[in-house]
């Protein structure tokens, strides 16, 4: 009955009950990503037969695809907690938003430096004005200027109430951003290298793919949840309860 | 409410008269901006017939961003904007005036100016006519969209730079569309789909932005 | 099994800048970010025990 109860849940959006739990979890998530890690790059070096067009360059695919699904994934998350923060004004779901961008930022760089290193063998190019590459440059900068307005502001809570706004006019553009970058491309059709046909994929490297998708989940997890016990710390170090235990840590 | 949004309205414009100056400034900016093109890219008419509508339309984009910390800057340093924020009247509509105005002054003249600059790059007949209506189109978009950066941003150091790195991305689909437009009628197709779209942006724009700026602003005084 | 010896894993099949260069930024990357996490733990952990400490001054 404990879990129905509204308490219970709001009981985790107070900063002090949510640092002992976030930090209970951590090394769970943190052991998930080391582990599945190594299973991924098993299945995917040594499991995963050579793709017979691209040889052995398609291995970039394993981390590619993950770190791209992860930097959609974290933007949505991101802003999901935002709008939260904005609407209900609690303290924790900011701090969550602002813990997250810096990983899905990393992310998205490593998306776009994966794709060029893949793109480079395999269309012999290190950049096309792909649609999918251009709207991932652009999620960077959405990325790039959200971190950069809250580090401009100095009050906490103009910086978080900011930043939010920000992140949902981000989400309501995001849509709009991606349906005209898709337009703009198929209008310049003949620059660009004919990337749709994507060969089939063996079941192994599916799975690899599969695996390292969850290995950067956890990864993204466990580093959000640093970060956001470190904001949690910078935030509320008048509290009495951040003093004893920086006190108990020495 | 309408007395408000006139009020609001003439007074900008009045303001932006007497500060002839800085409006001027706007225009030369995107006048050198263009000019500067055929020196870097050579004077081939070909080549720069086909980049024209990209150079003149990034060029907007850039003096219309330049103008935004105008916006709202002059009214915070004096305590007009707290008047404004605390005022009965709500407050999305008379951002909206202040955005309308800000328009008619940095927006409109690049509009009225556009033909000179298309001719220069060799731009002509439909392809100019569509250049200066998508132009008058997507324009008060950028003023509309650019209002909420400049509301976020307000009083904060390097609030410009940063400002441009909050807005430029929002502003892609306007380019892609606006400067997709005149492509379209150059590669001899209807720029019909692509005018739309801009409409629809206007539309949508218009009644969302005022209100997200006039948060952005109660954010930035509280 | 794919590879006969060291060697050619490590060569990829004539694709080893693409492919180590991708996985070495990514790991690079992570490990950079946990590194400077631990490194900010240890500068807030430090700057809190420092303002306990002046409180303690001033209230003595």
């Amino acid at each position: 009955m404990r879990l129905f109860s509204k308490d219970f849940w709001f009981q985790y959006a107070s900063p002090k009950t949510f640092y002992p739990l976030a930090g209970k979890l951590i090394p769970w998530f943190a052991g998930a990503a080391v582990i599945l890690t190594l299973v991924g790059l098993y299945i995917g070096f040594f499991v995963a037969p050579v793709d017979y067009q691209q040889g052995n360059s398609y291995r970039v695919m394993f981390i590619h695809v993950p770190a791209a699904w992860m930097s959609m994934l974290i933007y949505v998350v991101m802003c999901a907690y935002a709008a939260l923060g904005l609407v209900l004004n609690t303290r924790l779901s900011d701090m969550m938003a602002a813990a997250l961008a810096p990983t899905g930022a990393m992310f998205t760089f490593v998306t776009l430096w994966t794709g060029a290193l893949w793109g480079r063998p395999t269309w012999g190019t290190y950049w096309v004005w792909d649609a999918r590459l251009t709207s991932e440059l652009i999620l960077l900068f959405l990325y790039l200027g959200y971190m950069a307005l809250r580090s401009a502001i100095d009050d906490p809570r103009r910086a978080s109430r900011a930043s939010g706004l920000l992140a949902l006019v981000g989400v309501i553009n995001v849509p709009i951003i991606y349906f005209s970058v898709q337009w703009w491309n198929t209008l310049h059709q003949g620059a660009s290298v004919s990337l749709t046909s994507a060969p089939t994929m063996a079941a192994t490297m599916f799975a690899a793919m599969i695996v390292m998708t969850f290995a950067f989940w956890a990864y993204a997890i466990a580093v959000a949840l640093y970060r956001v016990r470190l904001i949690i710390l910078e935030r509320e170090r008048h509290a009495r309860w951040v003093v004893e235990l920086a006190e108990q840590e020495r | 409410m309408w007395v408000a949004f006139k009020w609001v309205l003439k007074r900008d414009l009045m303001l932006a008269v007497r500060g002839r100056s800085e409006v001027l400034t706007t225009l030369m900016f995107f006048i050198i901006v263009v000019s500067l093109f055929p020196l870097g890219v050579g004077p081939e008419r070909e080549t720069l017939a086909e980049i024209a509508s990209g150079v003149v339309w990034v060029a907007a984009l850039l003096a219309s961003m330049l103008s935004l910390g105008r916006l709202f800057s002059s009214d915070y340093e004096d305590g007009a904007l707290e008047q404004l924020v605390l005022a009965a009247h709500p407050l999305p509509v008379l951002v909206l005036g202040k955005i309308i105005a800000h328009w008619l002054v940095s927006g409109l003249p690049l509009v009225l100016l556009s033909p000179v600059l298309g001719l220069q790059l060799g731009l002509d007949g439909e392809t100019l006519a569509v250049l200066i209506f998508s132009l008058l189109l997507g324009t008060p978009v950028l003023s509309l969209i650019g209002a909420v950066g400049a509301g976020l941003t307000l009083g904060l150091r390097g609030g410009g730079v940063l400002l441009s790195l909050l807005v430029l991305p929002l502003y892609i689909p306007v380019l892609v569309f606006g400067a997709g437009a005149v492509e379209a009628v150059r590669a001899g197709l209807e720029a019909q789909a692509h005018l739309s779209l801009l409409g629809a942006f206007l539309v949508l724009s218009v009644m969302l932005a005022p209100w997200a700026a006039a948060s952005a602003l109660r954010i930035s005084l509280d | 099994m794919n590879w006969s010896s060291w060697s050619e894993f490590f060569a990829m099949g004539g694709h080893a800048p693409y492919v180590w260069g991708s996985y070495g930024v990514t790991f690079l990357l992570m490990a950079i970010e946990v590194f400077l996490l631990r490194r900010r733990r240890h500068a807030v952990m430090r700057r809190i025990r420092r303002l306990v400490r002046m409180q303690r001054e001033t209230n003595e």
